[in-house]
């Protein structure tokens, strides 16, 4: 090997240097060799070897296309360019086109070189000499050397006038104020014969139109017939068939006129006017069969879309797009979606005409064009054909390929939400969607479907039993089983009963037991993910008070989810299982049909900033809870509208007023901690729904009744114990206040409470509230070293002769905070301050230091058979806590 | 305005790059990777065009073709008309083509310079300077292009060896 030659010595060819580096196996092999070969080289630039100087550059450049630093060679292209020679010069420019950039320093001292060699007797140096300029010229340069180019646009040999030209294009890009030299040379350059002096003379008036509008209104005035007589005799001869492409003659300067045109007739009618045969011409005339053809008529089509209104026209250019869009060629197909996007702006009416040709590009095989066709039928649709169109989409998911069902079902989602006719065509499609792609689409999806079918009052039947039929066959479906088993849950005995039928529903004859099999399957099965399974639970348990003759089987299946291995299933499963076995009184009122989602409040959250807290899809239990929680919490919002002023941010969304209201922070605690607060939550809701009108809780056996009524505290606490104790076993209190019960089940999940200590720092006593009838003062202490933390005593005195009996106490706080509620001393407070009813509160604040306490409260108590409510907001806690 | 001429082989190493707008040398080879991650990425029943705003700024396209072992890549913006930038690297490789008599990666591994020479001829500045390949197999003649073949030949067996 060696004997050939070594090749790192500073005599080696360029080729043996490329052969040495693909020679090398490994990345390190080459950097070792590219470095020995560049030492070599600085040796012969440091020594002025003026041998192989241009030999050396050629393999800089081979060195720098692979990627390694060359500036030590710039100097070197300066001198061979300086050389007298035509292949050192050659070597020269080009490596000045490489290696150099125009902001270096070094350019400044090629400009005299490129002077002389502008003005050569040998044409070809001259040639060089345009060509390393039209690639790099600066400013300057540009400045300098612009009456030498100007001269040379009158070269004798064409192929210098061609490149002369393309050189000004660069020099009036870089100093437009030149441009106006120029404009005289360049008409004069398309009166030219040569085709290459003419594509270039053709593009330098385009450019010139770009920065200079004297240019512009010049070209306009006076160029318009020599550009179509151009065209036309372009067109209707092939005088040069040396330009021919595929039996075209020079399709280059066919669209390089097109594009001109284009640029001189935009804005002006009576330029247009002029264009318009030859435009036609153009686009009836050219074949069609071929690449080149086709370049040619799809330049035409953009500069008749472009030029002033000639619906004639445009809808041949239209038209000659449709006929791209049944092409073979993908590149066609692409650039046909791609300017129809831009032609359905200016006519729409004509891009409907193809509108099937369209819908068969969204089954292309190249996904490129399946995506721009998706966005085409999508700019497409409106109120008269959206029936048509979806029906084509839903059918094409059936069919398409998995990769493309998540794009194309959230396509038709958003087409059926913004233009659904009605509802029941809206359910209908996404249930057909849902069984297709539910797999695919997203959240926010399945979430709006199940607020529209709420508000379908009328179609609750045709769309449980429509839901019953279709997750028999696609049950794998993880959406379409959540709002199935969602529907079977709050609709069951529409169901079975068959009500509402629809006049196109055919009949179907379910049972209860098939509707609890439904659920029965869903929750059973593998791929069931924690939602599903979770909503499936509070189907059933809804299910057990609705279908009582399946109450015992549906028991069995929650008990089966007690032995789950997600704590959330579990501790539901347990609830729910208390609730069937042991609480029949109260299970109708906890488990009646959700009222009513607020259409408006839901999608103004979903356009609002709000949804990617609930719209995280996996593991976030939340959902049900919330979607539960939303009506009930009404008649708290003026308890909880303290957070949302006080909290910059989603504080509106349902979880977040459930955390203000529940004092616990569940956004930081842990996954596990995170879950188990929401498990309660429907069950608490309910709970709270005390003070709903009574409209609401007319049922006697609701949980208001239980907690009021004084003789019923027994079964109330045992609800709360159950539900106690299989959260926080260690939080058993018999305390009848509801509330404080509520608070010692997610006492187990605050912080841990130790022993308070009292020796803190003191701090005055304020009075938090004071009404006619009651007045409520809060002592302060803190522990030391706990800063953020604050013990409050809350004592209540009775400022009325009556005797207060089942006094509760609520409060709320922002989101900041955190509250734990110790139970009340007691439930009754005596008469006329002759006792009080005292209760601890401990608070943490997150913002210690940068925001003060603030409380909402309630407090709930009955004056001779008669119930009150006060409330009241504290603002006046001292600023230091 | 045409950005960029690249070609490169089925390995991504690049046989030719030429850019017309100034790109500093780590730019360039990071263009050239993520380019050729691209069209590796591409399936074979596809279009040409592939856009690439994200690597080279708005509006930029590229338009790519096989021929055999090299990728043949023309970058530009939105002032050119993609199906005639196809064309043009027809007259590109046709060119090559009749100057190389059947090109292959070899002849343009070796004679790199003389590829720039060539596209010089074709393309300046970013603008189409001549479509007509005898015109510009003319200009290159002035050259002195060596006929490759001899070259191919006595290469094949230092090639094997590799």
């Amino acid at each position: 090997m060696d004997s050939i030659m070594n090749p790192f010595s500073s005599s080696t060819r360029l080729r043996d240097l490329i052969r040495a580096v693909r020679a090398c196996k490994t990345a390190a092999e080459e950097r070792a060799a590219i470095r020995k070969e560049c030492a070599s080289i600085r040796a012969a630039i440091s020594e002025n070897d003026q041998d192989y100087r241009h030999r050396n550059l050629a393999k800089l450049m081979f060195i720098h296309m692979l990627g390694y630093p060359t500036h030590f060679g710039q100097m070197e292209c300066l001198k061979l360019i300086a050389s007298p020679g035509f292949p050192e010069k050659r070597i020269g420019y080009l490596g000045l086109m490489l290696l150099l950039d125009e902001r270096q320093e070094v350019l400044m001292l090629v400009t005299n070189s490129i002077k002389q060699d502008l003005n050569h007797t040998n044409q070809y140096i001259v040639g060089l000499a345009l060509c390393a300029l039209g690639n790099i010229c600066s400013a300057e340069m540009a400045r300098d050397l612009a009456p030498e180019v100007e001269r040379l646009l009158q070269f004798r040999d064409p192929n210098i006038r061609k490149k002369a030209a393309l050189c000004t294009i660069r020099i009036i890009k870089k100093v437009p104020d030149l441009a106006e030299n120029f404009i005289n040379p360049a008409v004069a350059l398309l009166k030219e014969k040569h085709h290459g002096v003419l594509l270039t003379g053709v593009q330098l008036c385009m450019d010139m139109c770009k920065v200079s509008t004297e240019a512009l209104e010049h070209f306009r005035k006076n160029c318009i017939g020599i550009l179509v007589k151009v065209l036309k005799d372009l067109a209707n001869s092939s005088y040069a068939p040396e330009y021919e492409i595929s039996g075209i003659s020079d399709p280059f300067l066919h669209i390089r006129l097109l594009k001109l045109l284009r640029e001189l007739g935009q804005g002006d009618p009576d330029a247009s006017d002029n264009m318009n045969d030859i435009l036609a011409q153009v686009a009836t005339k050219t074949e069609s069969n071929k690449n080149t053809g086709n370049a040619i008529l799809y330049e035409c089509v953009a500069t008749i879309m472009s030029l002033e209104d000639n619906s004639g026209l445009r809808v041949l250019a239209v038209n000659i797009l449709g006929r791209f869009l049944s092409s073979r060629d993908n590149n066609i197909r692409y650039v046909a979606l791609n300017m129809l996007m831009k032609a359905i702006i200016l006519d729409s009416q004509a891009v409907q005409r193809h509108r099937a040709t369209i819908l068969e590009c969204v089954k292309d095989s190249d996904a490129s064009i399946r995506k721009r066709a998706l966005e085409l039928v999508y700019l497409l649709i409106n109120e008269s054909n959206v029936k048509s169109l979806t029906k084509e989409l839903v059918d094409y998911l059936e069919v398409c390929d998995p990769e493309f069902k998540g794009e194309l079902s959230t396509k038709i989602c958003s087409i059926v939400e913004k233009f659904s006719p009605e509802k029941i065509w809206y359910i209908d499609q996404m249930l057909k969607v849902l069984s297709e792609a539910g797999n695919y689409v997203k959240d926010e999806v399945w979430h709006a479907l199940i607020v529209v079918i709420t508000n379908a009052s009328n179609l609750h039947g045709y769309t449980v039993r429509s839901l019953y039929k279709t997750v028999q066959t696609a049950c794998e479906q993880e959406t379409l089983a959540r709002v199935a088993v969602w529907c079977i849950g709050e609709y069951g005995e529409l169901l079975v009963s068959n009500v509402g039928m629809l006049g196109v529903e055919d009949p179907v004859t379910v049972t209860e037991v098939d509707a609890v099999d439904v659920v029965e399957t869903v929750i059973q099965r593998h791929s069931a993910d924690l939602t599903t399974r979770a909503m499936c639970l509070i189907a059933l348990l809804k299910l057990s008070s609705r279908f009582p003759s399946c109450s015992k089987r549906i028991n069995d299946i929650v008990i089966h989810q007690k032995g789950s291995l997600v704590l959330e299933l579990q501790q539901r499963a347990i609830e729910f299982n208390s609730i069937i076995e042991k609480h029949g009184r109260i299970r109708s009122a906890l488990v009646e049909r959700m009222p009513v989602l607020d259409e408006a409040t839901y999608s103004g959250r979903r356009a609002g900033s709000v949804p990617p807290a609930f719209s995280t899809s996996q593991g976030v239990p939340s959902k049900i809870p919330k979607g539960v929680a939303k009506p009930t919490s009404a008649p708290l919002v003026d308890l909880l509208d303290l957070s949302s002023d006080e909290i910059p941010g989603p504080s509106s969304s349902d979880g977040a007023f459930l955390q203000d209201l529940l004092g616990v922070d569940l956004s930081s605690s842990s996954q596990g901690t995170n879950r188990t607060p929401n498990n309660g939550t429907d069950v608490l809701l309910d709970l709270l729904s005390i003070g709903t009108p009574p409209s609401q809780s007319q049922s006697d056996s609701s949980p208001f009744d239980i907690l009021q009524s004084g003789k019923d505290n027994k079964t109330s606490v045992t609800v709360l114990d159950n539900l106690a104790s299989n959260s926080a076993p260690s939080a058993k209190t018999f305390s009848p206040a509801g509330s404080s019960s509520m608070m010692d089940l997610l006492d187990g999940f605050g912080p841990s409470s130790s022993a308070p200590e009292t020796n803190g720092p003191s701090y005055p006593s304020i009075v938090a509230f004071e009404s006619s009838s009651l007045k409520l003062t809060f002592n302060f202490s803190k522990e030391p070293g706990n800063l953020q933390s604050t013990l409050i005593e809350a004592e209540f005195m009775n400022k009325s002769p009556d005797i207060y009996s089942n006094f509760v106490f609520q409060t709320a706080v922002p989101k900041f905070l955190q509250l734990h509620l110790d139970p009340a001393s007691s439930s009754s407070l005596p008469a006329s301050g002759n006792g009080s009813i005292t209760q601890k509160l401990r608070v943490s604040n997150s913002q210690h230091g940068k925001k003060p306490l603030v409380m909402r409260i309630r407090i709930n108590y009955k004056v001779n058979g008669k119930d009150v409510l006060e409330e009241g907001q504290i603002n006046n806690f001292p600023h230091e806590l | 305005m045409i950005r960029g001429v690249i070609i490169m082989n089925d390995q991504g190493k690049p046989r030719l790059v030429k850019f017309y707008e100034f790109q500093p040398v780590e730019k360039q080879q990071e263009l050239i990777r993520s380019i050729y991650r691209i069209l590796c990425s591409r399936a074979e029943n596809v279009s040409n065009f592939v856009k690439v705003d994200s690597l080279c700024g708005k509006d930029v396209r590229l338009v790519y073709k096989t021929y055999a072992t090299l990728y043949v890549v023309f970058i530009f913006d939105n002032s050119e008309n993609e199906l005639a930038m196809l064309d043009l690297m027809q007259v590109f490789v046709e060119t090559m083509d009749r100057c190389f008599s059947n090109v292959c990666e070899l002849d343009v591994v070796f004679n790199f310079n003389k590829m720039h020479t060539i596209l010089d001829e074709i393309i300046l500045g970013g603008q189409v300077l001549e479509t007509n390949s005898s015109e510009i197999v003319k200009v290159g003649k002035t050259f002195k292009f060596k006929h490759s073949r001899i070259i191919n030949f006595w290469l094949a067996g230092s090639v094997a060896a590799v």
